[in-house]
Protein backbone atom coordinates (compact mmCIF):
# COMPACT_ATOMS: atom_id res chain seq x y z
CA UNK A 1 0.00 0.00 0.00
CA UNK A 2 1.31 3.51 -0.93
CA UNK A 3 1.49 6.56 1.28
CA UNK A 4 -1.47 8.09 -1.00
CA UNK A 5 -3.38 5.47 -1.15
CA UNK A 6 -3.40 5.35 2.82
CA UNK A 7 -4.29 9.46 2.21
CA UNK A 8 -7.16 8.74 0.66
CA UNK A 9 -8.33 6.21 3.42
CA UNK A 10 -8.61 9.09 5.23
CA UNK A 11 -12.08 9.43 4.13
CA UNK A 12 -12.79 7.07 7.43
CA UNK A 13 -11.89 9.32 9.66
CA UNK A 14 -13.89 12.37 8.20
CA UNK A 15 -17.10 10.43 7.96
CA UNK A 16 -17.01 10.47 11.73
CA UNK A 17 -15.63 14.12 12.30
CA UNK A 18 -18.53 14.68 10.28
CA UNK A 19 -20.81 12.92 11.46
CA UNK A 20 -19.89 14.24 15.23
CA UNK A 21 -20.00 17.83 13.89
CA UNK A 22 -23.47 17.46 12.52
CA UNK A 23 -24.86 15.85 15.36
CA UNK A 24 -23.30 17.36 18.09
CA UNK A 25 -21.80 14.34 19.47
CA UNK A 26 -18.54 16.24 20.51
CA UNK A 27 -16.48 13.45 19.68
CA UNK A 28 -13.88 15.59 16.75
CA UNK A 29 -11.69 16.39 19.29
CA UNK A 30 -11.15 12.65 20.50
CA UNK A 31 -11.43 11.16 16.94
CA UNK A 32 -8.50 13.65 16.18
CA UNK A 33 -6.33 12.95 18.49
CA UNK A 34 -6.48 9.46 18.32
CA UNK A 35 -5.58 9.27 14.60
CA UNK A 36 -2.77 11.20 14.66
CA UNK A 37 -1.47 9.12 17.75
CA UNK A 38 -2.40 6.08 15.75
CA UNK A 39 -0.44 7.47 12.24
CA UNK A 40 2.55 8.45 14.28
CA UNK A 41 2.89 5.52 17.06
CA UNK A 42 2.37 3.03 14.28
CA UNK A 43 4.60 4.92 11.71
CA UNK A 44 7.39 4.94 14.36
CA UNK A 45 7.08 1.24 15.47
CA UNK A 46 7.05 0.79 11.61
CA UNK A 47 10.44 2.35 11.52
CA UNK A 48 11.66 1.00 14.69
CA UNK A 49 10.53 -2.38 14.02
CA UNK A 50 12.48 -2.25 9.85
CA UNK A 51 15.53 -1.16 12.46
CA UNK A 52 15.21 -4.17 14.72
CA UNK A 53 14.43 -6.48 11.70
CA UNK A 54 17.66 -5.71 9.77
CA UNK A 55 19.90 -5.81 12.72
CA UNK A 56 18.62 -8.73 13.80
CA UNK A 57 20.46 -8.14 17.44
CA UNK A 58 19.50 -9.61 20.69
CA UNK A 59 20.03 -6.40 22.11
CA UNK A 60 17.38 -4.31 19.96
CA UNK A 61 14.71 -7.38 20.60
CA UNK A 62 15.06 -6.84 24.31
CA UNK A 63 14.70 -3.14 23.92
CA UNK A 64 11.47 -3.57 21.97
CA UNK A 65 10.12 -5.95 24.76
CA UNK A 66 11.18 -4.04 27.37
CA UNK A 67 9.27 -0.77 25.91
CA UNK A 68 6.34 -3.02 25.17
CA UNK A 69 6.33 -3.91 29.08
CA UNK A 70 7.40 -0.24 30.17
CA UNK A 71 4.11 1.50 27.86
CA UNK A 72 1.48 -1.68 29.15
CA UNK A 73 2.69 -1.13 33.13
CA UNK A 74 1.91 2.80 32.65
CA UNK A 75 -0.95 2.20 30.68
CA UNK A 76 -2.25 -0.55 33.48
CA UNK A 77 -1.27 1.21 36.34
CA UNK A 78 -3.62 3.91 36.55
CA UNK A 79 -6.61 1.47 37.04
CA UNK A 80 -4.98 0.16 40.27
CA UNK A 81 -3.27 3.11 42.13
CA UNK A 82 -5.19 2.09 44.99
CA UNK A 83 -3.17 -1.13 45.33
CA UNK A 84 0.33 -0.57 46.94
CA UNK A 85 3.08 -1.61 44.76
CA UNK A 86 0.61 -2.13 41.63
CA UNK A 87 3.81 -0.72 39.41
CA UNK A 88 6.44 -3.92 40.01
CA UNK A 89 3.09 -6.58 40.51
CA UNK A 90 2.35 -5.16 36.83
CA UNK A 91 5.97 -5.34 35.60
CA UNK A 92 6.27 -8.78 37.37
CA UNK A 93 3.07 -9.70 35.71
CA UNK A 94 4.22 -8.91 32.41
CA UNK A 95 7.53 -10.65 32.33
CA UNK A 96 6.26 -13.74 33.65
CA UNK A 97 4.15 -14.39 30.86
CA UNK A 98 6.82 -13.06 28.66
CA UNK A 99 9.14 -15.29 29.58
CA UNK A 100 6.60 -18.45 29.80
CA UNK A 101 4.79 -18.00 26.63
CA UNK A 102 8.33 -16.93 24.42
CA UNK A 103 10.36 -19.94 26.85
CA UNK A 104 7.82 -22.61 25.44
CA UNK A 105 7.72 -21.14 21.64
CA UNK A 106 10.93 -20.96 21.12
CA UNK A 107 12.28 -23.35 23.57
CA UNK A 108 9.89 -26.51 21.44
CA UNK A 109 11.20 -24.20 18.16
CA UNK A 110 7.87 -23.90 17.58
CA UNK A 111 8.24 -20.29 16.25
CA UNK A 112 11.91 -19.53 14.60
CA UNK A 113 14.41 -17.33 17.09
CA UNK A 114 13.74 -13.86 15.10
CA UNK A 115 12.80 -11.14 15.45
CA UNK A 116 10.18 -10.91 13.33
CA UNK A 117 8.25 -13.48 14.99
CA UNK A 118 9.17 -12.89 18.67
CA UNK A 119 8.42 -9.22 18.39
CA UNK A 120 4.98 -9.26 17.22
CA UNK A 121 4.03 -12.47 19.34
CA UNK A 122 5.79 -10.59 22.95
CA UNK A 123 3.39 -7.40 21.78
CA UNK A 124 0.21 -9.56 21.64
CA UNK A 125 1.22 -11.40 24.37
CA UNK A 126 1.98 -8.26 26.52
CA UNK A 127 -1.08 -6.50 25.33
CA UNK A 128 -3.20 -9.19 25.97
CA UNK A 129 -1.69 -9.07 29.33
CA UNK A 130 -2.64 -5.71 30.14
CA UNK A 131 -6.18 -5.29 28.99
CA UNK A 132 -6.54 -8.27 31.19
CA UNK A 133 -4.74 -6.54 34.09
CA UNK A 134 -7.00 -4.01 33.64
CA UNK A 135 -10.50 -6.23 33.66
CA UNK A 136 -8.59 -7.85 36.60
CA UNK A 137 -8.26 -4.56 38.80
CA UNK A 138 -10.75 -3.25 37.77
CA UNK A 139 -13.18 -5.91 39.08
CA UNK A 140 -11.06 -6.52 41.89
CA UNK A 141 -11.23 -3.00 43.45
CA UNK A 142 -15.13 -3.02 43.12
CA UNK A 143 -15.50 -6.46 44.58
CA UNK A 144 -13.28 -5.84 47.65
CA UNK A 145 -15.09 -2.22 47.91
CA UNK A 146 -18.34 -3.79 47.83
CA UNK A 147 -18.08 -6.95 50.08
CA UNK A 148 -15.80 -4.86 52.55
CA UNK A 149 -18.19 -6.59 55.35
CA UNK A 150 -17.88 -9.94 54.47
CA UNK A 151 -14.45 -9.67 54.28
CA UNK A 152 -14.14 -8.38 57.96
CA UNK A 153 -16.46 -10.86 58.95
CA UNK A 154 -14.29 -13.75 58.25
CA UNK A 155 -11.55 -11.99 59.63
CA UNK A 156 -13.35 -11.77 62.80
CA UNK A 157 -14.35 -15.19 62.97
CA UNK A 158 -10.74 -16.18 62.69
CA UNK A 159 -10.41 -16.65 59.02
CA UNK A 160 -7.09 -15.52 57.14
CA UNK A 161 -6.49 -13.06 54.68
CA UNK A 162 -6.68 -15.41 51.97
CA UNK A 163 -9.68 -16.72 53.19
CA UNK A 164 -11.43 -12.97 53.69
CA UNK A 165 -10.90 -12.04 49.92
CA UNK A 166 -11.37 -15.56 48.07
CA UNK A 167 -14.36 -15.19 46.57
CA UNK A 168 -13.45 -11.66 45.45
CA UNK A 169 -10.59 -12.86 44.36
CA UNK A 170 -12.33 -16.15 42.35
CA UNK A 171 -14.75 -13.80 40.86
CA UNK A 172 -12.73 -11.16 39.30
CA UNK A 173 -10.04 -13.99 37.96
CA UNK A 174 -13.20 -15.22 36.46
CA UNK A 175 -14.66 -12.35 34.89
CA UNK A 176 -11.71 -11.03 33.80
CA UNK A 177 -10.68 -14.37 31.82
CA UNK A 178 -14.63 -15.18 30.78
CA UNK A 179 -14.46 -12.80 27.40
CA UNK A 180 -11.24 -14.41 26.55
CA UNK A 181 -12.51 -17.50 26.51
CA UNK A 182 -16.25 -16.82 25.35
CA UNK A 183 -14.73 -14.67 22.03
CA UNK A 184 -12.34 -17.90 21.44
CA UNK A 185 -15.65 -19.79 20.90
CA UNK A 186 -17.65 -17.48 18.38
CA UNK A 187 -14.12 -16.76 16.21
CA UNK A 188 -14.27 -17.16 12.94
CA UNK A 189 -17.60 -17.54 12.98
CA UNK A 190 -18.36 -13.55 12.84
CA UNK A 191 -15.18 -12.27 12.35
CA UNK A 192 -11.76 -13.19 11.13
CA UNK A 193 -9.09 -12.23 14.07
CA UNK A 194 -7.11 -9.26 12.92
CA UNK A 195 -3.99 -10.95 12.66
CA UNK A 196 -4.95 -13.88 10.76
CA UNK A 197 -6.83 -11.58 8.06
CA UNK A 198 -3.31 -9.19 7.80
CA UNK A 199 -1.87 -12.33 7.01
CA UNK A 200 -4.21 -13.27 4.09
CA UNK A 201 -4.29 -9.95 2.55
CA UNK A 202 -0.75 -9.56 2.79
CA UNK A 203 -0.81 -13.15 0.96
CA UNK A 204 -0.40 -15.97 2.88
CA UNK A 205 -1.72 -19.09 2.62
CA UNK A 206 -5.33 -19.06 4.39
CA UNK A 207 -4.76 -22.63 6.02
CA UNK A 208 -1.03 -21.30 7.44
CA UNK A 209 -2.63 -18.22 8.65
CA UNK A 210 -4.89 -20.17 10.43
CA UNK A 211 -2.69 -22.74 12.24
CA UNK A 212 -0.68 -19.37 13.27
CA UNK A 213 -3.42 -18.31 14.76
CA UNK A 214 -4.55 -20.97 16.57
CA UNK A 215 -1.17 -20.48 18.27
CA UNK A 216 -1.69 -17.06 18.84
CA UNK A 217 -5.25 -18.07 20.58
CA UNK A 218 -3.98 -20.66 22.64
CA UNK A 219 -1.22 -18.63 23.62
CA UNK A 220 -3.81 -15.68 24.40
CA UNK A 221 -5.48 -18.58 26.68
CA UNK A 222 -2.36 -19.18 28.90
CA UNK A 223 -1.76 -15.49 29.48
CA UNK A 224 -5.13 -14.07 30.09
CA UNK A 225 -5.28 -17.14 32.81
CA UNK A 226 -1.71 -16.35 34.18
CA UNK A 227 -1.84 -12.82 34.18
CA UNK A 228 -5.77 -12.73 36.28
CA UNK A 229 -3.81 -15.36 38.78
CA UNK A 230 -0.70 -13.55 38.96
CA UNK A 231 -1.88 -9.81 39.73
CA UNK A 232 -4.29 -11.61 42.08
CA UNK A 233 -2.45 -13.73 43.82
CA UNK A 234 0.19 -10.68 44.07
CA UNK A 235 -2.03 -7.78 44.92
CA UNK A 236 -4.48 -9.34 47.59
CA UNK A 237 -1.96 -9.59 50.23
CA UNK A 238 -1.51 -5.68 50.41
CA UNK A 239 -5.08 -5.27 51.64
CA UNK A 240 -3.85 -6.50 54.61
CA UNK A 241 -1.56 -5.77 57.61
CA UNK A 242 0.47 -7.84 59.62
CA UNK A 243 -1.84 -8.36 62.43
CA UNK A 244 -4.09 -9.56 60.03
CA UNK A 245 -6.68 -6.28 59.76
CA UNK A 246 -8.42 -4.93 56.55
CA UNK A 247 -7.33 -1.68 55.25
CA UNK A 248 -9.51 0.00 53.54
CA UNK A 249 -9.02 0.61 50.16
CA UNK A 250 -8.09 4.63 49.57
CA UNK A 251 -10.22 6.46 47.18
CA UNK A 252 -9.03 6.56 44.00
CA UNK A 253 -8.12 10.05 42.62
CA UNK A 254 -9.73 10.48 39.54
CA UNK B 1 -13.07 -3.01 89.56
CA UNK B 2 -10.38 -5.92 90.59
CA UNK B 3 -8.11 -6.98 87.72
CA UNK B 4 -7.46 -10.36 88.95
CA UNK B 5 -10.56 -11.48 87.16
CA UNK B 6 -10.28 -8.83 83.99
CA UNK B 7 -11.36 -10.15 80.84
CA UNK B 8 -10.46 -7.12 78.99
CA UNK B 9 -8.30 -4.83 80.43
CA UNK B 10 -7.83 -1.22 78.64
CA UNK B 11 -5.36 0.59 80.19
CA UNK B 12 -4.54 4.45 78.57
CA UNK B 13 -6.07 3.41 75.03
CA UNK B 14 -5.93 5.69 72.18
CA UNK B 15 -7.19 5.44 68.72
CA UNK B 16 -7.59 7.23 65.56
CA UNK B 17 -8.22 6.86 62.01
CA UNK B 18 -6.52 9.88 59.22
CA UNK B 19 -5.98 12.15 62.32
CA UNK B 20 -9.37 12.12 63.61
CA UNK B 21 -9.18 10.79 67.41
CA UNK B 22 -11.82 8.10 68.03
CA UNK B 23 -10.77 6.71 71.14
CA UNK B 24 -9.45 8.83 73.59
CA UNK B 25 -7.79 7.28 76.56
CA UNK B 26 -9.92 4.24 77.53
CA UNK B 27 -9.18 2.90 80.66
CA UNK B 28 -11.06 0.10 82.32
CA UNK B 29 -12.38 -3.57 82.39
CA UNK B 30 -15.01 -5.81 81.12
CA UNK B 31 -15.46 -8.54 83.71
CA UNK B 32 -14.98 -12.15 83.64
CA UNK B 33 -18.10 -14.20 83.06
CA UNK B 34 -20.23 -11.30 83.28
CA UNK B 35 -22.84 -9.11 81.12
CA UNK B 36 -21.33 -5.39 80.61
CA UNK B 37 -23.33 -3.27 78.56
CA UNK B 38 -22.17 -0.32 76.90
CA UNK B 39 -24.42 2.81 76.17
CA UNK B 40 -23.68 6.35 74.63
CA UNK B 41 -25.28 8.02 71.63
CA UNK B 42 -24.32 7.47 67.94
CA UNK B 43 -20.02 7.85 67.12
CA UNK B 44 -18.90 7.54 70.48
CA UNK B 45 -16.52 4.56 69.31
CA UNK B 46 -18.78 2.07 70.76
CA UNK B 47 -18.08 -0.05 68.18
CA UNK B 48 -14.29 0.60 67.17
CA UNK B 49 -13.90 -0.39 71.06
CA UNK B 50 -14.96 -3.69 69.63
CA UNK B 51 -12.59 -3.81 66.62
CA UNK B 52 -10.07 -2.97 68.93
CA UNK B 53 -10.85 -5.84 71.19
CA UNK B 54 -11.40 -8.31 68.37
CA UNK B 55 -8.08 -7.55 66.74
CA UNK B 56 -9.51 -5.99 63.57
CA UNK B 57 -7.64 -2.70 64.31
CA UNK B 58 -4.53 -1.77 66.68
CA UNK B 59 -4.47 0.59 69.20
CA UNK B 60 -2.24 3.93 68.92
CA UNK B 61 -0.95 3.88 72.07
CA UNK B 62 -1.74 1.96 75.40
CA UNK B 63 -2.38 -1.51 76.42
CA UNK B 64 -5.51 -3.86 75.79
CA UNK B 65 -4.90 -7.13 78.21
CA UNK B 66 -7.06 -10.26 77.36
CA UNK B 67 -7.02 -12.86 79.61
CA UNK B 68 -4.41 -10.79 81.36
CA UNK B 69 -2.27 -10.74 78.20
CA UNK B 70 -0.79 -8.14 76.04
CA UNK B 71 -3.69 -8.48 72.67
CA UNK B 72 -0.98 -8.26 70.41
CA UNK B 73 1.09 -11.71 72.25
CA UNK B 74 -1.78 -13.65 70.45
CA UNK B 75 -1.84 -14.64 67.23
CA UNK B 76 -4.98 -12.70 65.41
CA UNK B 77 -6.84 -15.64 64.28
CA UNK B 78 -6.14 -17.25 67.91
CA UNK B 79 -7.36 -14.03 69.50
CA UNK B 80 -10.50 -13.46 66.71
CA UNK B 81 -11.80 -16.89 67.99
CA UNK B 82 -11.43 -16.11 71.49
CA UNK B 83 -13.27 -13.08 71.61
CA UNK B 84 -16.67 -13.11 69.67
CA UNK B 85 -17.84 -10.32 67.43
CA UNK B 86 -21.80 -10.09 66.16
CA UNK B 87 -21.60 -7.35 64.41
CA UNK B 88 -24.21 -4.80 63.88
CA UNK B 89 -26.06 -5.89 60.79
CA UNK B 90 -25.65 -9.43 60.85
CA UNK B 91 -23.35 -9.82 57.96
CA UNK B 92 -24.03 -13.11 56.13
CA UNK B 93 -22.14 -14.62 53.14
CA UNK B 94 -24.34 -15.87 50.27
CA UNK B 95 -25.28 -19.62 51.41
CA UNK B 96 -27.46 -21.26 53.34
CA UNK B 97 -27.85 -20.90 57.22
CA UNK B 98 -25.72 -24.35 57.86
CA UNK B 99 -22.53 -22.92 55.41
CA UNK B 100 -23.04 -19.79 57.38
CA UNK B 101 -23.38 -21.34 60.44
CA UNK B 102 -20.47 -23.84 60.34
CA UNK B 103 -17.96 -21.18 58.65
CA UNK B 104 -15.87 -20.75 61.68
CA UNK B 105 -14.94 -24.41 61.80
CA UNK B 106 -14.86 -24.19 57.72
CA UNK B 107 -12.30 -21.60 57.75
CA UNK B 108 -10.26 -24.13 59.80
CA UNK B 109 -10.90 -26.84 57.21
CA UNK B 110 -12.94 -29.33 60.18
CA UNK B 111 -16.86 -29.73 59.44
CA UNK B 112 -19.65 -28.82 61.91
CA UNK B 113 -21.56 -32.02 62.55
CA UNK B 114 -25.51 -31.76 61.90
CA UNK B 115 -26.10 -32.77 65.49
CA UNK B 116 -24.14 -29.88 66.65
CA UNK B 117 -25.58 -27.39 64.21
CA UNK B 118 -29.15 -28.69 65.01
CA UNK B 119 -27.98 -27.98 69.30
CA UNK B 120 -27.03 -24.83 68.12
CA UNK B 121 -30.03 -23.60 66.28
CA UNK B 122 -31.81 -24.73 68.96
CA UNK B 123 -29.75 -22.80 71.36
CA UNK B 124 -30.68 -19.39 70.13
CA UNK B 125 -34.27 -20.51 69.49
CA UNK B 126 -34.23 -21.22 65.74
CA UNK B 127 -35.96 -24.64 64.27
CA UNK B 128 -33.61 -26.84 62.64
CA UNK B 129 -35.88 -27.05 59.62
CA UNK B 130 -34.13 -23.89 58.57
CA UNK B 131 -30.69 -24.92 57.76
CA UNK B 132 -31.19 -25.54 54.32
CA UNK B 133 -32.48 -22.12 53.28
CA UNK B 134 -30.88 -19.48 51.58
CA UNK B 135 -30.14 -16.68 54.54
CA UNK B 136 -31.43 -14.29 52.31
CA UNK B 137 -34.89 -15.78 53.03
CA UNK B 138 -34.40 -14.95 56.95
CA UNK B 139 -35.96 -12.27 59.00
CA UNK B 140 -33.82 -9.60 60.66
CA UNK B 141 -34.55 -11.32 64.22
CA UNK B 142 -33.52 -15.03 62.84
CA UNK B 143 -30.02 -13.25 61.31
CA UNK B 144 -29.60 -11.69 64.63
CA UNK B 145 -29.66 -15.50 66.32
CA UNK B 146 -27.98 -17.18 63.94
CA UNK B 147 -25.29 -14.50 63.81
CA UNK B 148 -24.65 -15.39 67.56
CA UNK B 149 -24.70 -18.42 67.09
CA UNK B 150 -22.15 -18.36 64.16
CA UNK B 151 -20.02 -17.05 66.88
CA UNK B 152 -20.83 -19.49 69.10
CA UNK B 153 -19.02 -21.90 67.17
CA UNK B 154 -15.50 -20.99 67.74
CA UNK B 155 -16.73 -21.55 71.68
CA UNK B 156 -15.43 -17.89 72.60
CA UNK B 157 -14.57 -16.63 76.18
CA UNK B 158 -15.40 -13.37 75.29
CA UNK B 159 -18.95 -12.68 72.75
CA UNK B 160 -18.72 -8.95 71.82
CA UNK B 161 -22.53 -8.01 70.39
CA UNK B 162 -22.88 -4.79 68.49
CA UNK B 163 -26.47 -3.67 68.96
CA UNK B 164 -28.22 -6.67 67.92
CA UNK B 165 -31.50 -5.79 69.02
CA UNK B 166 -31.84 -2.58 67.04
CA UNK B 167 -33.76 -3.15 64.54
CA UNK B 168 -35.66 -6.06 65.94
CA UNK B 169 -39.50 -5.79 67.42
CA UNK B 170 -40.24 -6.19 70.93
CA UNK B 171 -40.99 -9.83 70.79
CA UNK B 172 -37.72 -10.93 68.88
CA UNK B 173 -35.71 -8.27 71.37
CA UNK B 174 -37.07 -10.04 74.25
CA UNK B 175 -35.98 -13.96 72.93
CA UNK B 176 -32.61 -12.00 71.77
CA UNK B 177 -32.23 -10.48 75.56
CA UNK B 178 -33.37 -13.94 77.04
CA UNK B 179 -30.45 -15.64 74.70
CA UNK B 180 -27.76 -13.47 75.92
CA UNK B 181 -28.76 -13.91 79.50
CA UNK B 182 -28.70 -17.52 79.02
CA UNK B 183 -25.26 -17.77 77.32
CA UNK B 184 -24.14 -16.37 79.93
CA UNK B 185 -25.40 -18.66 82.45
CA UNK B 186 -25.19 -21.61 80.60
CA UNK B 187 -21.12 -21.21 78.92
CA UNK B 188 -19.83 -18.67 81.77
CA UNK B 189 -18.89 -16.39 78.70
CA UNK B 190 -18.10 -12.56 79.48
CA UNK B 191 -20.45 -10.64 77.56
CA UNK B 192 -20.10 -6.61 76.39
CA UNK B 193 -23.44 -5.83 74.50
CA UNK B 194 -23.85 -2.09 72.56
CA UNK B 195 -27.05 -1.25 72.89
CA UNK B 196 -29.15 2.28 72.54
CA UNK B 197 -31.57 0.65 74.49
CA UNK B 198 -31.35 1.81 78.20
CA UNK B 199 -34.12 -0.32 79.38
CA UNK B 200 -32.25 -3.15 78.21
CA UNK B 201 -28.68 -2.44 79.87
CA UNK B 202 -30.75 -1.74 83.39
CA UNK B 203 -32.09 -4.95 83.17
CA UNK B 204 -29.90 -7.74 81.48
CA UNK B 205 -25.98 -5.58 82.07
CA UNK B 206 -24.30 -6.38 85.35
CA UNK B 207 -21.70 -3.18 84.56
CA UNK B 208 -22.80 -0.70 82.23
CA UNK B 209 -19.68 1.55 80.41
CA UNK B 210 -21.36 5.28 79.24
CA UNK B 211 -19.09 6.38 76.27
CA UNK B 212 -19.60 9.83 74.83
CA UNK B 213 -17.04 11.78 71.97
CA UNK B 214 -14.53 8.59 72.11
CA UNK B 215 -14.63 8.71 76.14
CA UNK B 216 -15.17 6.59 78.70
CA UNK B 217 -17.25 8.97 80.72
CA UNK B 218 -18.99 6.78 83.74
CA UNK B 219 -18.53 3.18 84.37
CA UNK B 220 -20.35 0.78 86.87
CA UNK B 221 -22.75 -1.46 87.85
CA UNK B 222 -26.05 -0.70 85.54
CA UNK B 223 -28.10 1.26 88.02
CA UNK B 224 -25.55 4.09 87.61
CA UNK B 225 -27.69 4.70 84.87
CA UNK B 226 -30.28 5.62 87.58
CA UNK B 227 -28.47 8.24 89.19
CA UNK B 228 -25.54 9.08 87.05
CA UNK B 229 -22.63 11.04 88.70
CA UNK B 230 -21.32 12.77 85.34
CA UNK B 231 -23.14 15.65 83.61
CA UNK B 232 -23.21 14.47 79.99
CA UNK B 233 -24.24 11.60 80.97
CA UNK B 234 -27.46 12.83 83.06
CA UNK B 235 -27.89 14.54 79.70
CA UNK B 236 -27.91 11.15 77.65
CA UNK B 237 -29.67 9.26 79.93
CA UNK B 238 -32.33 12.05 79.85
CA UNK B 239 -32.93 12.50 76.13
CA UNK B 240 -33.20 8.72 76.36
CA UNK B 241 -36.89 7.36 75.37
CA UNK B 242 -36.79 3.46 76.28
Amino acid sequence: MSYLSLAITLIFVIIPLVLSRTLNLGLEKDTLIATVRSIIQLLAVGYVLQLVFESEHLFYILLMIILMIAAATQNARKKGVQIKGITWKLVLTFITVEVLTQGILLGLSITPTTAQYIIPISGMVIGNSMVLSILFLNRFISEVETKSKETELILSLGGTPKQAVHKQLITSIQASTIPTIESQKTIGLVQLPGMMSGQIIAGADPLQAVLFQLLILFLLLTTAVVTSIMLGYLSYPTLFNERMQFLKLEKSKK
Amino acid sequence: MASVNAAVQWNHVTFSVNGKTILQDINGTFLEGKITTLVGPSGAGKSTLFKLCNGLASADSGDILVAGKEIDSYAPVELRRMVGFAMQDATMVDGTVYENLAMPLTLQGKELTEDKANELLKLVGLPATISDQSTKDLSGGQRQKLSIARTLVNRPSILLLDEITSSLDRVSQQDVEALIVRINKQYGTTIVWITHNLQQARTIGDYTWVMINGQLVEAGESFLLDQPENDEVRLFVKGDNS
